[in-house]
């Protein structure tokens, strides 16, 4: 019995005593959200335009950050080196295009999945080996001071973090429902074969996303590369962004928006009332637990597209 | 010439169903098996412990992932997470019981194991392809927090650190930091020979018959009577069941203490890509593919000496990453179907040589 | 096809004969009779936990180069050591054990496993390999008992010493025991083997001293926080006390300066107190403390001599590997430790490369006296400490240290810790371990 009121009536006493903290989780779960959305993004923008389940995004983040923050200890201007990093991912689609997938057209998911974290080690010791391992402060001027809002704890990094996510959002959304490139990436996701017979240059789409997809990564690399310092930990926030992708579906922009508020809330307020009871640090499956049970409704995740199957 | 069954007759069905059915083939295994025997007696104890006996372990688990993901279809990256059941479970039976022969403690474990497999695999009924895969990394990521936090399961030790207390089967030493090298390397061999020898012909018979109509299409297995719910869960079970026992290797026969940290999301993946570049859907790949991955980084990180390199550590590290990478993508490209297929490929060519049509 | 084929079976070829080159050096590694003490270096400068890796890999590196290039060796006999990369992962350590621990004329003198999990792992080889192991400040506090752990030493502290120290500590800024009562402190930990060490000591002294303990775990790597800062925020404890590692640290400091917490009363352990983990939280990190048993920074004529002799007198270049942080000056007590009990058992043993099972006595017969430290160039940068058969911790006493912006600087007095509650807590879980093995306790 006691039990059963520590789990199913404390939590909500809680919660009803203190309405203002409440909010504060709730608000501090949305920003975390945005940011594990920035993450889940870079997944399915490549998975949306090739069907690649790209664990190497990552270590993407890590390497555009490390190359970022390389760049700027080396005396170049904020915006130069911004500039400087988006060239060095273009490049860098290019060279994954030409000496990975161009082998590996229409292969089975899995293999390409697995080439991915082939990939993942590759530039996990190019950009160690050109930027070293130490751990680099990144500051590029984005403010980080905290104030209060009738009780509310608010910093203004987290707020311009998820304004900055949600614009990219909001482009990234038009761009493949309203430009012909978009319609290509798509048409290119649903089969390979089938987009080349029609003409569509399956090459330039694939180096055009994971260009997209390296640009989403800086951002990324940025937002979390400003809170924790540029280091190897920053590749394994694609632990994170995983749930957020199963539960908004991995064909669907607005899925990993979606995706990402639901597990941010769900898991602060799972760690934060529920937690004490387990003993802490719960967060990290919980996430994915919480992304099972959308699943078990909604095999394809809440956006996904529906998988329709026949003999 | 060599590899020819021109000549070799089989008189009776039992002879036609072997695992082996041509002579040459049995030469080779039994080959294997002698070098098998052999080896402790010219490796020293680098080779053993850093080389030989992970090969093993992995190996299992690489049976265990296969069938699951090769002849079921089932994506799983919860690997680590049955492993660490089984490592963490013969603990806790080792320590209640330590008059319980070893042998039959890791199979208990591998039980309890299995029984983690058929509740985290009841998703699968539902989800599939990369959403399973994804789904599975919960009960990598539960199970991993459970034997962090839960004391009972490492006997409410300060730091939660689990150690192989020494036993002993007929009266020589197997776990325990007084058992030697070479004896923790044949018991390793003598599970791995008879799960391996299990496993081929549980894939050859019924069971494996309908995991594989699952596989290739189980909308289609369903329709011909194949129940999805039992012999999925069954993959899920019994794939589970090698994972734990090649968990409770690892503790026990290997690393000799371990946390956590042991059985992280890196060992799920370590796995995957063993049966990737293995072969999905073969014994033999998962045994070429556990070599390689065990093998490659140990080789990468020797070779700089050989060749009389001296060079910063970090830096040859770095490389040895990237060497690693582009190896695995190489074979990838160049062999999708992984190495038992290229095996396959040589005999197909030996049967032919010297004297191709 | 073909060309694929040929392509394949090269690299198959390649990938053979690399494995029967590698079996054979393997096998051949000779004994040389020459005067050379063999210290293998597990190091870890790849991976996520390398921004504390490098200077710890640094610090070995010089200080047994300096023994060798100002005094020639020890007694005469020459350092020799080899790095081996764990990346801070277990299974990497224990190839890399395994690797070095018969190199040189008469094996590993001592391993450093700098990685609580390695050294878990090295415990029960110890005595099989007759490989003493000195894990200084980490690892099994239960090691502390030299009647059970024969061969493990972590002198100079263990981490229960340091959680009680900290709780001493925390009393004397309050003013007194008895003002602990109901005072609130959290305790932040790396949730594993090595964070959750302090959590029994804690809770003792939580009931002894009536203060209200919250334990916050944060899973690895802990590169977000939110969650646990948001509990600190609620909770508003007097003190919080930190086990990080890694990226852990730098983004717990972070997450505080950026709640407002006062950070000084917000005060790391000794893993917790590098100045990787304070640089990039900015001005944010400015009060925040540590605990340590070692200076920083560059003011000892041992770093003066490192500078001279190891770098030439470029200082530039020695900065820029890392002299003077925090965990570049732990390695250089850790290497000094090492070289100091070689140099013990050599006046037992005589002047010639020692093994394990000598250093072992040299390390037990350990004794660095004040004298001792003034002409090590160290005086005033640690403490005296004396090891004995029994006590393998000597002493456990810990100082504060606090940030300033720009350098770390001691805050406090040498703190003892709570012997009267630590040293039965020590020799009961030795005693468990030392059941559980059939490990029969040395008398001493």
């Amino acid at each position: 019995m006691d039990l059963l009121t520590a789990v199913f009536v404390a939590p909500f006493l809680d919660m009803a005593g203190s309405p203002v903290f409440l909010a504060e989780v709730v608000i501090v779960g949305v920003l975390t959200g945005v940011m594990y959305s920035l993450v889940a993004l870079g997944f399915v923008l490549i998975f949306k335009a090739s069907g690649v389940f790209n664990f190497a995004q990552g270590v993407m983040v890590l390497f555009a950050a490390l190359t970022l923050v390389g760049l700027m200890e080396r005396g170049v201007p904020v915006w130069l080196a911004i500039l400087m990093t988006i060239l060095v991912m273009i490049g860098l689609a290019f060279a994954i295009e030409r000496f990975m997938l161009r082998h590996l057209v229409n292969q089975e998911p899995i293999i390409l999945f697995m080439a991915t974290i082939g990939l993942a080690f590759v530039l996990e010791g190019v950009g160690e080996t050109l930027w070293g391992s130490n751990v680099k402060a990144l500051d590029v001027g984005i403010p980080n001071a905290s104030f209060e809002v009738g009780g509310i704890l608010l910093n203004e990094f987290d707020l311009f973090a998820a304004a900055s996510c949600a614009v990219l959002v909001a482009v990234l959304a038009v761009f493949f429902h309203y430009t012909t490139i978009g319609r290509a990436l798509r048409a290119v996701a649903d089969d390979h074969q089938a987009a080349l017979s029609v003409g569509i240059p399956l090459k330039t789409i694939w180096v055009i996303v994971w260009s997209v997809a390296g640009f989403v990564g800086l951002v990324a690399g940025i937002m979390w590369g400003a809170r924790s310092g540029v280091q190897f930990s920053l590749s394994l926030i694609a632990l994170k962004a995983l749930p957020v992708l199963i539960l908004g579906g991995f064909t669907s922009v607005p899925g990993a928006i979606v995706g990402g508020l639901i597990i941010g809330v769900g898991e602060k307020i799972a760690e934060i009332y529920w937690g004490p009871l387990l003993g802490g640090a719960i967060e990290n499956w919980f996430a994915y637990m919480l992304a099972l049970v959308f699943l078990v409704f909604r095999p394809q995740g809440l956006f996904g597209e529906r998988i329709i199957e026949r003999v | 010439m060599i590899y020819r069954e021109a000549g070799q007759f089989k008189t009776t069905y039992t002879a036609d169903q072997a695992v082996f059915p041509i002579v040459q083939d049995r030469w080779f295994i039994a080959a294997v098996a002698f070098l098998a025997l052999g080896v402790p007696f010219v490796a020293n104890e680098y080779w053993l412990q850093v080389v030989l006996i992970p090969f093993l372990l992995f190996s299992l688990a690489a049976i265990g992932l296969n069938l699951l993901t090769g002849y079921t279809g089932q994506l799983s990256l919860g690997t680590g997470g049955f492993m660490a059941v089984g490592g963490y479970m013969t603990y806790k039976i080792t320590t209640a019981f330590p008059d319980l022969n070893i042998l039959v403690v890791f199979a208990a474990a591998g039980l309890i194991s299995a029984g983690a497999g058929l509740v985290f695999g009841l998703p699968s009924l539902r989800i599939k392809g990369f959403y399973l895969a994804v789904a599975t990394l919960a009960s990598q990521f539960f199970l991993g927090w459970l034997f962090n936090r839960v004391g009972w399961f490492y006997n409410y030790s300060s730091s939660g650190t689990i150690t192989a207390p020494p036993r002993e089967i007929l009266g020589i030493m197997v776990t325990g930091p007084e058992a030697t090298a070479e004896v923790r390397y044949y018991v390793a061999l003598a599970i791995v020979t008879v799960m391996a020898v299990a496993a081929k012909n549980l894939v050859r018979g019924r069971i494996g018959r309908s995991w594989m109509a699952i596989r290739d299409m189980d909308v289609a297995a369903e329709i011909i009577g194949i129940r999805p719910f039992r012999t999925k869960l069954l993959a899920f079970s019994i794939s589970s069941f090698y994972c734990g026992v090649a968990g409770a290797m690892l503790v026990f026969l290997w690393l000799g203490s371990a946390e956590t940290e042991a059985f992280d999301i890196v060992v799920s993946f370590d796995v995957l890509f063993m049966i990737i570049i293995g072969g999905l859907g073969s014994i033999l790949g998962s045994f070429l593919g556990a070599a390689f991955i065990v093998l490659v980084p140990v080789l990468l990180t020797n070779a700089p000496q050989l060749f009389g390199l001296t060079m910063a550590i970090d830096l040859q590290k770095h490389i040895e990453v990237v060497l690693f990478g582009s190896l695995i993508i190489f074979f990838l490209i160049v062999e999708p179907n992984g190495l038992a297929r290229l095996w396959q490929i040589t005999k197909e060519k030996l049967r032919l040589w010297p004297f191709p049509y | 096809m073909k060309l694929r084929n040929l392509t394949l079976s090269l690299v198959g070829l390649s990938l053979v004969g690399a494995a029967a080159g590698a079996a054979g050096s393997l096998v051949t590694t000779a004994a040389f009779a020459q005067a050379e003490q063999f210290f293998p270096m597990l190091v870890y400068r790849t991976g996520p936990y390398a921004p504390s890796g490098i200077p710890v890999a640094n610090g070995f590196r010089d200080y047994y180069t300096l023994i060798n290039e100002r005094d020639g060796g020890i007694n005469g006999v020459k350092i020799t050591f080899e790095e081996c990369e764990t990346k801070y992962n277990t299974k990497l350590g224990v190839e890399c054990y395994e690797k070095l621990k018969n190199k040189g004329p008469t094996g590993a003198t001592l391993v450093n496993p700098f990685s609580t999990g390695i050294t878990y792992q090295l415990i029960p080889k110890a005595p099989v390999d007759e490989v003493p192991i000195l894990s200084m400040g980490y690892g099994r506090t239960a090691a502390a008992d030299g009647r059970v752990f024969e061969w493990i030493f972590n002198f100079p502290a263990t981490y229960w010493s340091q959680a009680s120290a900290f709780v001493r500590y925390v009393a004397q800024q309050e003013g007194g025991e008895a003002n602990l009562k109901g005072k609130k402190i959290a305790h932040v930990y790396h949730n594993s083997a090595y964070g959750k060490e302090a959590n029994a000591t804690l809770e003792v002294l939580a009931k002894k001293y009536g203060f209200e303990l919250t334990l916050l775990a944060v899973d690895h790597p802990g590169q977000e926080q939110k969650s646990t800062w948001l509990q600190v925020r609620r909770l508003k404890p007097d003190w919080i006390f930190m086990s990080g590692w890694g990226v852990m640290n730098q983004v717990a400091v972070k997450e505080a300066a950026a709640i407002n917490y006062p950070m000084d009363h917000f005060v790391g352990n000794w893993w917790s107190g590098s100045d990787a983990d304070v640089i990039p939280a900015g001005d944010g990190s400015i009060g925040y403390k540590s605990t340590a048993f070692h200076g920083a920074g560059t003011g000892w004529p041992v770093h003066q001599d490192i500078i001279k002799y190891v770098y030439g007198g470029d200082e530039a270049k020695a900065k820029e590997n890392n002299i003077g942080e925090v965990l570049y000056n732990r390695t250089i007590v850790n290497a000094m430790f090492g070289v100091e009990a070689v140099r013990t058992a050599q006046g037992k043993f005589g002047n010639k490369p020692l093994t394990g099972k000598q250093v072992r006595w040299g390390l037990e017969n350990l004794n660095i006296t004040k004298a001792r430290l003034k002409e090590l160039g160290m005086e005033g940068f640690m403490k005296p400490l004396k090891v004995t058969c029994r006590d393998h911790e000597t002493g456990g006493s810990v100082i504060i240290q606090q940030w300033d912006g720009k350098k770390w600087s001691f805050s406090s007095d040498w703190i003892p810790p709570i012997s009267e509650v630590v040293r039965p807590m020590i020799e009961e879980a030795a005693a468990a371990y030392a059941k559980e093995n059939n490990i029969t306790p040395r008398s001493c």
